[in-house]
């Protein structure tokens, strides 16, 4: 019997759930508020070049004289929200489609399948810098490339609930007593979707942001002169000696990256009843 | 005209091999009367109960519900015509919504009864019949035990008002000291509001004390039928007599009876012509 509901103050939240969730939460808040505190403008290129980090350009400058700290903040502003808003997208439509597919069956789901393995036939990297090319670049062409591959995942795990669901008692018994298509949907089948879409969601913003990072490396995502963090290290392989410039946006991506595959971890932990937590009787 | 009309009903799932679950299957029932259908696990009773309420179709025969083909549980919206056929089913903890409060599933059957032109009911009422307080009305499905589970399944389909019960081994996941209650009560409410009752069970017992006919089947066929004081006291099938002497006697000897034979057996698979709508 499945059991979803969460109880924190009896829940053992695991460290490592608490520490991305930290983490996440402050490059979220930076990203929201970076202007406020910019020690320099991120565009402006009036220091010295290539200075190592110091007292005044906490991680030094880059080749065209702007203060890779300013930068990497401000950088958070470009991939953290659109990573976020992409997922989101990307969830949205990948769910509706799997649930349209699971609910209807026959035809609908025969089509709306072999569209997905269409996507899921090419390399998720390759198939991104083909769409990104072909759409022209800049960051928002390499987002729509990044939902491009990554809603067919979602429309999978929902299309596989949506099955198991259907044939579930509770589900027919509303069946039986009338309920639209619509409201079977709804108030039967999403309840009880959303923790695992949740999780998967939020293992995928990782992904997206190295996706998006790694576009804007490629030169298909964010232009010149936005910071972005891919682009950041893209312009530090001209200057491999100064060690700055490309190491903290790397870091920056790491920590974000990390701190949003923690916190999905730590969700699947919660939401999956038959993980090792719920085994020992911890949960629920 | 009778409520419900199975004539010659066969349900066949197609895998690698097709099974023919339910093999040329006639029965009806009446309004306010409780048919019992009982056999063996795998017999098919359940795949008949199934094809009942549509979910699904049958390969061969007809279900006709007041004389109009039951409809198969598919995309569409079930008419109000239909949602008169209620079902319970075996498994109580898969019954119910786990995320919707038991008062509101309750009031999703009092809505269906309310767009047939039914007047309006209140969940704590339902409640309150099959022998819950009113005041769990706003708990949810995982404060209650099996036995409560069922309890509120069978509130759901009742707060319906069906005019035709379909209950699956409604009581087989209960605990043995409430078997015999629920089944009394599905009875009871059943024919309170004049709905007939087509009730599956192995728990032949409960069925002596509760139908008012039976049929019993094996492999997909019906091997007896008719009233249910004739069948189980002078069967004429040998699968019924055998059903019959496997009913464990309360005589603290322990005896268990004996495993049939290979030759009893094949004697199940026979067609009895007298053992069928026995009276």
């Amino acid at each position: 019997m499945r059991r979803l509901r969460l109880r924190i103050p009896k829940h053992w939240v695991s460290p490592l759930g608490v520490i991305g969730a930290a983490i996440a939460l402050a490059w979220v808040v930076i990203a929201f508020t970076a202007p406020l505190y910019l020690p320099h403008d991120p565009l402006a290129q009036g220091l010295p070049r290539l200075q190592a980090p110091g007292i005044d350009t906490l991680m030094g400058t880059d080749a065209l004289g702007r203060d890779v700290f300013s930068r990497l903040l401000s950088g958070a502003r470009v991939t953290v929200p659109v990573a976020l808003l992409l997922v989101a997208v990307s969830m949205l439509f990948g769910t509706i489609v799997g649930a349209v597919s699971g609910f209807f069956g026959k035809w609908v789901d025969e089509g709306l399948m072999r569209l997905t393995d269409l996507v899921m036939a090419f390399p998720t990297v390759i198939l991104a810098m083909v769409v990104a090319a072909s759409l022209g670049p800049s960051l928002w062409n390499a987002a729509i490339a990044a939902i491009i591959v990554s809603w067919p995942q979602y429309a999978r795990m929902t299309r596989s609930l949506v099955l198991s669901l259907r044939t579930q008692n509770y589900v027919i018994a509303g069946r039986l007593l009338g309920y639209s298509p619509a409201k079977s949907l709804i108030s039967d089948i999403a309840p009880n979707i959303v923790g695992p879409i949740l999780v998967l969601a939020t293992l995928d913003i990782g992904t997206a942001i190295l996706l998006l990072s790694g576009l804007s490396f490629l030169g298909l995502g964010a232009q010149p002169p936005t910071a972005e963090w891919g682009s950041m290290i893209s312009a530090s392989l001209q200057n491999f000696d100064s060690w700055w410039i490309g190491v903290f946006p790397g870091l920056a991506i790491l920590t974000v990256v990390m701190a949003f595959n923690f916190i999905g971890d730590s969700l699947r932990d919660i939401f999956d009843p038959t993980s090792a937590l719920s085994k020992t009787g911890v949960s629920s | 005209m009778s409520l419900l009309r199975v004539d010659d009903l066969a349900v066949e799932y197609r895998g690698a091999k097709v099974v023919r679950a339910v093999d040329g299957v006639s029965l009806s029932i009446d309004a306010g009367e409780v048919v019992a259908l009982v056999g063996e696990s795998g017999c098919g009773k359940s795949s008949l109960a199934r094809a009942v309420v549509g979910m699904e179709t049958p390969s061969e025969g007809s279900v006709q519900y007041r004389g109009r083909p039951v409809p198969t549980l598919g995309v569409r919206q079930r008419s109000n015509d239909f949602t008169s056929i209620q079902m319970v089913f075996q498994d109580p903890n898969s019954s119910l919504n786990p995320r919707i409060r038991v008062g509101a599933q309750i009031s999703e059957g009092i809505a269906a009864a309310r767009r047939r032109g039914m007047e309006a009911t209140r969940p704590e009422e339902w409640l309150e019949r099959v022998g819950l307080p009113a005041t769990v009305v706003n708990r949810y499905p995982h404060s209650f035990s099996g036995g409560q589970r069922q309890r509120i399944a069978i509130a759901r389909a009742l707060a319906a008002r069906p005019d035709l019960l379909v209950a699956d081994e409604p009581i087989s996941a209960l605990d043995a000291s409430s078997q015999a209650a629920v089944a009394e009560m599905m009875r009871k409410l059943a024919l309170e509001s004049g709905a007939g009752l087509l009730f599956i069970s192995h728990d032949l017992a409960v069925v002596r004390l509760i139908a008012d006919r039976t049929l019993v089947m094996y492999r997909g066929r019906v091997v007896e039928s008719g009233a249910t004081d004739a069948v189980w006291n002078e069967s004429r099938h040998p699968y019924t007599r055998s059903l019959v002497a496997a009913i464990p006697e309360p005589d603290g000897k322990g005896n268990l009876p004996a495993a049939p034979t290979v030759a009893e057996r094949a004697a199940w698979f026979d067609i009895v012509p007298e053992a069928l709508d026995r009276v």
